[in-house]
């Protein structure tokens, strides 16, 4: 059994397994809106590899992350939605 | 050419050629635009798209001023996806020395009625907070604009059209001849008058243009709102545009309308290759990062190169071909083409219309290199 680590997702707490993509902890979240596009659609996880870098999040104030290749650590701090 | 309106044919959709086609055709001539690849996918495309006045010379100024007064006149017909926004320039002093180019480039300009505000280092940092502490100041011009050239480019051409002009794409020149052009595909088109508005292509299709590429690079970033507000530039990129070196860079970054950070530059000249090259990139972004640190933090998504038309006294060559008949230049323009794309296109139209100029065009005149090496 992995351990379970919380972070958060735009403040809330969320609990994940460890290994898990902060991809993961977003739709755990309940977040559907990644970040949004030139046009502000909603963008989220397309190919899951970090190829089409639809799923960017900002990680600990640092914009731009494609959460699909990111993992999960204790008390990071995600922000979704933005640019 | 009297009696009838001509019949013009403009080698090149590329800004400068896009802008003559507008000015010919409201004028009444019938004008056909002959592009090998896209509009307004050269030069147009690989530069930034800042719309500037410069000072390096009195003609220099007069033509970007002209320019930059003939796109503010412009602005509220431009439709939003041209981006144009009027966000300034500021020329950042790093020492005392750039700090006294501050203080004359601020009497200069005011004395010739373009509006100026002298920064000190605290009013730098306040304008542009990712400055690195401990530059002297700048000079923030605050007319001046940055767009995005292909689209205006489109725009203009797209005017042409209304006025009756028409675009033949996909169709490459070869050669220049006195009244015709001969396409790759072999057939010859016959004008009263032939326009060449090849940009850094122009030297190839006809003899005496002295015009050399000089080329460039620039990265763009991920989106960053915010992170940059004005177009923001060393005053020491005077010395490396200006300059004869055959290799140099500068800190030049401007904000786009997405949110994106346009990163500046380069000028390399004897290099026709169009890969970018890694020594120059990382010596134009290291420069970058010393006047911005914070830019090391950015996600760069991508760089390009492109070709500059550069002359060797830095002005377009926009006017009367020295030894064809019937043709016409209207290229050289370096790295100021956006700006003064429309300043070319209303100085052409003038001397072929026979309409009084509002600038004196003969700075511009290809006649000035009469005489020189080029028959050697």
């Amino acid at each position: 059994m992995p351990d379970v680590i919380t972070l958060t997702v735009n403040g809330r707490p969320v609990q994940v397994a460890e290994g898990d993509m902060v991809s993961t902890a977003v739709a755990a979240a309940g977040e559907t809106s990644y970040r949004r596009s030139v046009s502000g659609q909603p963008r989220g996880p397309l190919c899951g590899m970090g190829i089409c870098f639809e799923c960017r999040v900002t990680i600990d104030g640092c914009a731009h992350r494609r959460s699909c290749q990111t993992p999960c650590r204790p008390g990071m701090q995600v922000v979704t939605d933005g640019v | 050419v009297s009696g009838k309106t001509p019949d013009i044919v403009i080698v090149g959709a590329g800004i400068v050629g896009s802008s003559c086609a507008a000015e010919l055709a409201a004028g009444g001539a019938s004008v056909l635009v002959l592009e090998g690849d896209t509009v307004g996918g050269g030069a147009t495309a690989a530069g930034m798209g800042h719309l500037v006045v410069m000072d390096d010379s009195e003609e220099e100024f007069a033509l970007t001023r002209y320019s930059r007064q003939l796109w503010l006149d412009l602005a509220p017909e431009l439709p939003r996806p041209v981006e144009f926004e009027r966000c300034g320039t500021i020329w950042v002093a790093a020492d005392d020395e750039e700090m006294t180019f501050v203080t004359q480039k601020h009497g200069y300009y005011g004395t010739r009625g373009v509006a100026t505000e002298i920064l000190d280092s605290q009013a730098l940092r306040e304008a542009e907070p990712h400055l690195r502490p401990g530059l002297m100041g700048g000079l923030l011009v605050t007319e001046d604009c940055v767009l995005y050239a292909p689209v205006a480019t489109r725009w203009l051409l797209d005017k042409a059209l209304l006025h009756g002009a028409r675009l033949r794409p996909g169709v490459r020149a070869v050669k220049i001849s006195t009244g015709e052009v001969k396409l790759s595909n072999g057939e010859t088109i016959r004008a009263d008058l032939v326009v060449n508005a090849a940009g850094a292509e122009s030297p190839k299709l006809m003899p005496d243009v002295p015009v050399r590429p000089r080329k460039g690079h620039l990265a763009i970033t991920a989106r960053y709102p915010g992170f940059v507000r004005h177009q923001v530039v060393e005053l020491g990129y005077l010395k490396s545009a200006h300059g004869t070196a055959t290799e140099s860079v500068a800190f030049n970054v401007q904000p786009r309308a997405t949110g994106q950070v346009l990163i500046g530059s380069s000028r390399q000249f004897g290099r026709d290759d169009r890969e970018t090259n890694a020594p120059i990139l990382s010596k134009m972004l290291v420069r970058a990062i010393e006047y911005m640190p914070d830019l090391a933090d950015l996600a760069v998504i991508r760089t390009w190169t492109g070709f500059r038309p550069a002359t060797s006294d830095a002005l377009p060559l926009v006017g009367p071909h020295t030894q064809l008949e019937r043709v016409y230049l209207a290229t050289g323009h370096e790295g100021l083409g956006i700006t003064t794309s429309l300043g070319t296109g209303r100085l052409l139209a003038d001397q072929i219309l026979g309409r009084p100029p509002a600038i004196p065009v003969e700075p511009y005149l290809p006649s000035r290199f009469a005489g020189a090496s080029v028959h050697a």
